[in-house]
């Protein structure tokens, strides 16, 4: 037994550490979210420069390994300074399921690209109806000679608006939650005929609603083979799940800590709010939920790496165990600042709404909930 | 003991459900229902309606201007208020310095402020807090220091709601030494918006909207008749007006109807296949929100009975702020719940009357975080529920 990180896994935590205590102090994030395209170029580049943007992709497609327990430690510990450059959408979701279905020939085109830094991707899986259904898929692409056309409807693609690429996940054949009969094409994304209506989200990121009216895509844009695609679509999407859940528990950590240190200073009664009972006591509730987050996460990773990349069941108990954490800490902490911890200037409150919407994203904590107790 | 309407409320019932149908503004209504940004001049329309009704205010003795309802009668104008998506009136005026000016003002100052707050023609905003006195809001820093015939205001109050729509501020201010008691220090004040030395700064919430403010005040001349009652009693009449606010806190009627509409709603939201209300996980959180709130509508039932037979509402009604804001929050919740990955757009203009683009994700889908974020706050003000359980632990538990 070894819960010791290796020497190259603790120099990359150390570089993510000095890169958000450094250069993302919260008035930088926010300037970052309030700019154009809602996340810093010269970051992304720095990311590609530090390799971090090798960490979730193996060795024979040219990035660091891409082991679970690599990727948990990166997300945690951009989630404490809940940075908002694209790593989710294009490196885990993007690069991920290139990685996980594409040709020897695509992924070399795309996944050396990506890892410089120069290719930015969003990955259409979801519709209006399918919730976290990744099987319930009613966009449709017909498939003509050379070429495919898609008709359908894509909810919530994360980073559209500043993709180079699309993935979308559509129906080749076979009734709209079929299993057999989903593909996956790569789409340029401004393609004729895909109407994006973009939009930041509540929680400082970037998204889009996608509307493919007759978009034609070479054949030669299929990723994997038709009709199979499933498995690698929930393989991906589970790894984003562990990689939320692991940004959340480095959230939940600065979060409560930022609690005790804001109840040492703020006086009410003539002293520290800290040093009430009642209030100390709901600190080490916080301070609990955040070390069995951490727990389950590092539980999941190892899991995934055991089971040669997605364990489902674990994955599920960590997302599902770490989403009912975000929402312990993230209410206390907004509760105990009080009327600050409802006010957009204070870091507090956003590290809240991040810690939220992971809660409803791959996979809710009552639908992880479900599929561990199923598994 | 029955809780049965008699001919009379019911007719009274049909009476509500006809003026509402026929005078209240559908505008308004569409706003209410579907979380739209709500205006001042639509607040103000519709006082100006309740008030030609002739039911304006619902809480006030007869004599101001009040209905002189029963307590079942405000049961079934609240119900049937919340069933028809009515825009509360504004609480700042009509339920906070009212009761206030009517009880301890003197009759100058009844004439001169209760008929142009029933009407609406005049706004107000609450200065109590401070950002150093929260929950410990006796510690308020304010100072009014008498010169003649004027006092000189200097302070800074906080989470002023829709300040910046005010025409008037009502303040709890330090008139005594510093370290004087407040039962013997601090004075209500009533101060026109329009005097100088007063500056208003906006308070962005986390939905990303101007709801609360700061009021500075430097220097500012207030005429003594501005004064209520008596120097030095200030604290006591805002803490009676304290708890008698609190009875209307528990906001049952509105949470009813808001549990209905999102049963119906997650009815019709699909589970990747089946709907989400069949998900059993999902079923028993909603029965879990409806059995406290079955509970806490007796409870406030109870609380309303004990009113109307002259009993003043004690601490108890503490239970009713904690456990109504728990009710109204785990709906908050439950609406994200339901809206899946649609609760991620934040799309402001998607809120704005008016608005005629198509709107992003299903129903309100759009609304439910950044509603969610906002009504953490309920918990927080009003006396955050962790006071509300210092009241009950003191005053009913003596501890």
């Amino acid at each position: 037994m070894d819960f010791s990180y290796s020497e190259e896994q603790q120099m990359l935590r150390d570089s993510i550490a000095k890169f958000v205590n450094q250069d993302y102090d919260f008035d930088t994030r926010q300037k970052i979210v309030a700019s154009e395209g809602g996340f810093s170029k010269e970051n992304w580049k720095l990311f590609a420069e530090l390799g971090w943007l090798m960490v979730p992709f193996k060795e024979e497609d040219g990035g660091l390994g891409g082991t679970a327990v690599d990727l948990v430690g990166l997300m945690e510990e951009l989630g404490k300074g809940i940075v908002v450059e694209p790593i989710i959408p294009t490196v885990i979701l993007g690069g991920g399921i290139i990685a996980e279905a594409g040709s020897a020939q695509q992924k070399e085109e795309l996944l050396g690209t990506l890892m410089e830094g120069n290719l930015q991707l969003a990955f259409a899986f979801a519709e209006p109806q399918s919730r976290y259904n990744t099987a319930d898929i009613a966009t449709k692409a017909e498939k003509s000679g050379d070429s495919y056309k898609i008709n359908g409807h894509k909810a919530v693609v994360l980073n559209a608006n500043n993709a180079d690429k699309i993935i979308v996940a559509v129906r080749t054949s076979g009734d709209q939650r079929d299993e057999n009969g989903i593909s996956l094409l790569i789409v340029d994304a401004d393609a004729a005929g895909i109407e994006k209506r973009s939009y930041e989200t509540v929680d400082g990121h970037q998204g889009a609603d996608l509307y493919f009216k007759d978009v034609t895509v070479p054949a030669a844009n299929l990723l994997g083979e038709e009709g199979k695609a499933l498995s690698a679509i929930q393989n991906v999407v589970d790894r984003a799940a562990l990689a939320v859940a692991a940004e959340a528990v480095g959230a939940m950590e600065v979060t409560y800590k930022k609690t005790v240190e804001y109840t040492k200073t703020r006086k009410q009664f003539g002293v520290p709010i800290a040093v009430f009972q009642a209030l100390q006591h709901r600190m080490a509730e916080m301070f609990i939920e955040h070390e069995q987050a951490k727990s389950i996460m590092l539980m999941a990773a190892m899991q995934s790496d055991a089971a040669g990349g997605v364990d489902r069941k674990a994955i599920s108990a960590a997302k599902a165990r770490i989403g009912k954490a975000a929402r312990l800490v993230g209410q206390e902490a907004v509760q105990l600042h009080g009327g600050i911890g409802v006010t957009d200037e204070l870091d507090v409150g956003h590290y809240f709404k991040r810690l939220t919407t992971i809660q409803f994203i791959f996979g809710s904590t009552d639908w992880h909930t479900e599929r561990f107790a199923g598994l | 003991m029955n809780v049965n309407f008699s001919e009379e409320e019911l007719a009274f019932q049909e009476e509500v459900r006809q003026f509402l149908k026929e005078k209240y503004p559908k505008h308004i209504q569409e706003k209410v229902k579907n979380g739209l940004h709500i205006e001042k001049e639509d607040w103000v329309e519709w006082q100006k309606i309740l008030y030609e009704k002739g039911w304006a205010a619902a809480n006030w003795p007869v004599e101001y201007g009040g209905t002189g309802w029963t307590p079942t009668q405000k049961y079934i104008w609240a119900n049937e208020s919340a069933k028809h998506h009515v825009l509360e009136v504004m609480a700042f005026g009509m339920k906070m310095v009212a009761p206030v000016i009517y009880t301890y003002g003197n009759e100058e100052q009844k004439q001169r402020f209760l008929p142009d707050i029933l009407q609406s023609n005049v706004w107000w905003c609450q200065g109590y807090s401070e950002p150093n006195a929260g929950s410990d809001l006796a510690s308020l820093r304010t100072t009014a220091v008498r010169e003649g015939d004027e006092y000189i205001v200097n302070g800074t109050k906080t989470w002023t709601t829709l300040g910046h729509y005010a025409d008037w501020i009502f303040c709890l201010v330090r008139t005594g030494r510093p370290d004087e008691k407040n039962q013997t220090a601090i004075s209500f004040l009533l101060i026109d918006m329009n005097t100088p030395g007063i500056s208003v700064s906006p308070i962005i919430t986390l939905d990303g909207r101007r709801e609360v403010n700061e009021v500075h005040f430097e220097n500012v001349r207030v005429p003594v008749e501005n004064l209520i009652g008596q120097e030095g009693r200030g604290w006591t009449y805002a803490k009676l007006l304290l708890t008698h606010e609190r009875t209307n806190i528990a906001r049952v009627a509105h949470s009813k109807v808001r549990l209905e509409s999102l049963k119906e709603l997650a009815a019709n939201t699909s589970n990747g296949g089946p709907a989400l209300m069949d998900d059993p996980i999902f079923k028993k959180k909603v029965a879990d929100i409806e059995l406290d709130l079955l509970a806490l509508e007796y409870t406030e039932l109870r609380t309303l009975a004990a009113v109307s037979t002259g009993q003043a509402p004690g601490p108890e009604s503490s239970i009713l702020k904690i456990k109504g804001t728990e009710v109204a929050q785990a709906l908050d919740e439950l609406d994200v719940e339901i809206a899946g990955y649609y609760c991620l757009p934040f799309v402001k203009e998607q809120f704005e009357y008016g608005f005629e683009g198509e709107w992003v994700g299903p129903g309100n889908a759009a609304n439910a975080a950044p509603t969610y974020y906002n009504h953490r706050k309920v918990s927080i003000y009003g006396g955050s529920n962790e006071i509300q359980k210092n009241i009950i632990c003191k005053a009913v538990l003596g501890l």
